[in-house]
């Protein structure tokens, strides 16, 4: 005798039980404390913060321990928190050309003033495990860092070719405020205000991806990296009762200025062009994919042919946010039985009339 | 009863987002069937499992209302049961599984059986909204096929259909065609459904988060299915009834009992056919007694 499935509610909480306990693993292990995973898990930490987007190294530590470690699960959760936040006020633009750099380099120039500055960075050391770090690792050796001063106010290289007209000058749109995609439903098209909101939290694979195809010839746009620097930045805002600014945060970024093939004519000069990206922490990856997704989406104004998905504004755009993808293709696992008895219904019923037109149907192909 | 959870505003959205939503649903009410944009936010359930339906719920409810949720046309399921906590937690409103009883409906993939009535309020969870999104990928090109009034090309998909299958091959989601002007997607329902949007009672709320859209079927709106004369809209029946109630004229879910292709059938709204056994209606396979919960 069937009886109707009851208790989803128990069946649930239980789930959320049996998840908690994985999530603590082995209880003779010390657990993880979210200092510990704000401080020597910082890349995980800057993703979440990217594209979660809110700057919160402790509570996107928090959501990589309550997600353990996965870290689209952990995005969720802190877009989720996010969005509940009240605006308060809204900020100056950074001004990355007064970050006190951590790193800094540009591969366009041999030098360039203020001197290229490796910084922490993975390039360069060979993938080789350390078995050492097994063993909980000893004292390091302590590394030398540049003075304060020869790290503040570097030029930007993409300032000293904008001095010699050499790349398209960006300027800001006219309009009061600029597009916020937190607040308004995506359009199309999409303006580039809403392009680069849009690529700033989109999924690190997804571009990396899409850039990468740019340069294997799907959308080519000959990209040179003008200048990739990560820093603390200071955020400012101008509160109306006091009508000047104050600082009120110092935020770490990674910005890449991507220098890109030249748009002109036998009329107008040639310039370079320019792809941008800005991502939270020490990111630069993620910046860089977004520099060559910035550049390729911005095909259609600088009149190229749109033939390629990086080039694609509403392809890109729209499939880019790992938090509606993840959502919406895990929603498969929600019951889908009363749309599938429909369609069953009607396979059945045109099966049936096919049987009834033809005569028996052929087996014997699948020996072939 | 679940406790109320502290720190968080009534409903979880802020009182400016449910302005947002509700001038988006006046909007919608307004153009029957138009798909207006809103500022879909990020819920703390996936997108995809029901933040557009949360959203309007949370933009109308009020303390004053009693809530159904249903997935499937079952209280019961996972999803329902997950929704129905997020708003005891979040309201503190009365829930019920009645659907006389239940002021707003939110639900995924059904209408309910029992006709609804005028002051009650149905809100679809809607994955995808736009009816010609298998023939049109590009927001850019529907939004002008919609201005224009341009569905032809659904109507050569439904006559390829017909040429290829003898028969129109959409069982669920069957584009309808609202007040005589804006083609729909039926959210998906099961083409078994459709013919309750049209002149419903009630007010018919849809809400999409991930693609951020809202539209509306107000109460006594036509909504007519696409079809052709000579091959006319039609809704599916079993050779057999619920084999709980008897109903024989309910959507009925398969339970495949064994692997010796022994299958039943039951009703696939639980209100119903609880309703019905309770009224003494009983089907083949159970006596009256045997199903008292």
């Amino acid at each position: 005798m069937y009886v109707a499935v009851k208790g989803g509610e128990a069946a649930i909480e239980n789930a959320h039980r049996l998840l908690a306990a994985d999530r603590r693993g082995d209880p003779s292990v010390p657990e993880l404390s979210v200092a510990q995973i704000r401080e020597q898990m910082s890349g995980a930490v800057d993703r979440v913060m990217t594209e979660g987007s809110l700057y919160d190294p402790d509570l996107a530590a928090l959501a990589l321990k309550q997600a353990r470690g996965d870290q689209v699960e952990a995005i969720f959760l802190l877009r989720a928190y996010r969005t509940t936040l009240p605006r308060l006020a809204v900020s100056a633009p950074i001004e990355t050309s007064r970050m006190s750099v951590h790193r800094r380099i540009s591969s366009a120039f041999k030098d360039v003033p203020g001197g290229q500055l490796l910084g922490p960075t993975f390039d360069y050391t060979h993938r080789l495990l350390d078995f050492a770090l097994l063993a909980q690792a000893g004292p390091m050796a302590s590394p030398a860092v540049a003075g304060e001063a020869s790290r503040r106010d570097l030029p930007q290289v993409m300032d000293l070719l904008q001095a010699e007209g050499l790349i398209a000058v960006e300027t800001a749109t006219k309009s009061a405020a600029p597009f916020d995609l937190t607040r308004e439903p995506l359009t199309f098209p999409a303006a580039r205000d809403a392009r680069l909101q849009n690529l700033a939290r989109a999924d690190e694979g997804f571009l990396l991806a899409l850039g990468y195809s740019t340069q294997r010839g799907y959308g080519r746009n000959h990209p040179f990296v003008g200048e990739i620097r990560s820093g603390t930045v200071s955020v400012e805002i101008t509160p109306p009762e006091l009508g000047f600014a104050i600082d009120i945060a110092d935020i770490l970024v990674t910005e890449c200025q991507m220098v890109n093939q030249f748009a002109g004519s036998k009329t107008e000069k040639p310039t370079f062009t320019r792809g941008y990206g800005l991502a939270f922490g020490m990111a630069e990856r993620k910046a860089m994919a977004m520099a060559l997704v910035d550049r390729s989406l911005r095909a259609e104004e600088l009149g190229e042919d749109v033939t390629a998905p990086a080039q694609d504004i509403e392809f890109v755009l729209s499939h880019s946010d790992n938090v509606e993808a993840s959502g919406f293709v895990q929603h498969l696992k929600l019951p889908h039985h009363v749309d599938f008895q429909a369609e069953l219904h009607l396979v059945r019923r045109m099966r049936a009339e096919v049987g009834a037109t033809t005569a028996e149907p052929v087996i014997a192909e699948a020996a072939q | 009863m679940t406790a109320l959870l502290d720190g968080y505003n009534f409903a979880f959205l802020d009182e400016q987002t449910k302005r947002m939503i509700r001038r988006a649903l006046l909007k919608a009410v307004a153009i029957p069937g138009y798909q207006v944009p809103f500022g879909s936010r990020e819920m703390p359930l996936p997108y995809g499992w029901g933040t557009g339906g949360i959203q309007v719920t949370a933009a109308v409810i009020g303390l004053d209302d009693t809530l159904k949720v249903i997935d499937q046309g079952a209280d019961d399921t996972t999803n329902a049961v997950s929704i129905r906590r997020f708003f005891q937690r979040m309201t503190g409103v009365r829930t019920t599984v009645k659907t006389r009883e239940a002021t707003l409906i939110q639900t995924r993939h059904r209408v309910p059986e029992t006709p609804l009535r005028e002051g009650q309020i149905l809100i679809y969870q809607v994955p995808i909204p736009e009816p010609l999104r298998w023939l049109e990928p590009r927001e850019t090109e529907t939004r002008k096929m919609h201005a224009l009034s341009e569905y032809g090309a659904m109507h050569v998909k439904l006559y390829e259909d017909i040429s290829r299958h003898g028969q129109v091959s959409t069982a669920y989601d069957y584009p309808v065609l609202v007040n005589g002007r804006y083609l729909m997607r039926s959210s998906p329902i099961p083409k078994f459904d459709t013919p309750k949007i049209h002149m419903c009672a009630a007010l018919q709320l849809f809400g999409a988060g991930r693609e951020k859209r809202i539209f509306a079927v107000p109460p006594y709106t036509d909504v007519r299915p696409l079809d052709f004369e000579d091959h006319p809209f039609s809704v599916e029946s079993w050779p057999t009834s619920c084999a709980l109630c008897g109903s024989a004229d309910s959507f009925l879910d398969e339970i495949v009992l064994d692997d010796q292709g022994g299958r039943m059938f039951v009703c696939s709204d639980t209100d119903y056919c609880a309703d019905r056994r309770a009224a003494g209606h009983a089907g083949p396979a159970t006596t009256p007694a045997e199903v008292t919960t």
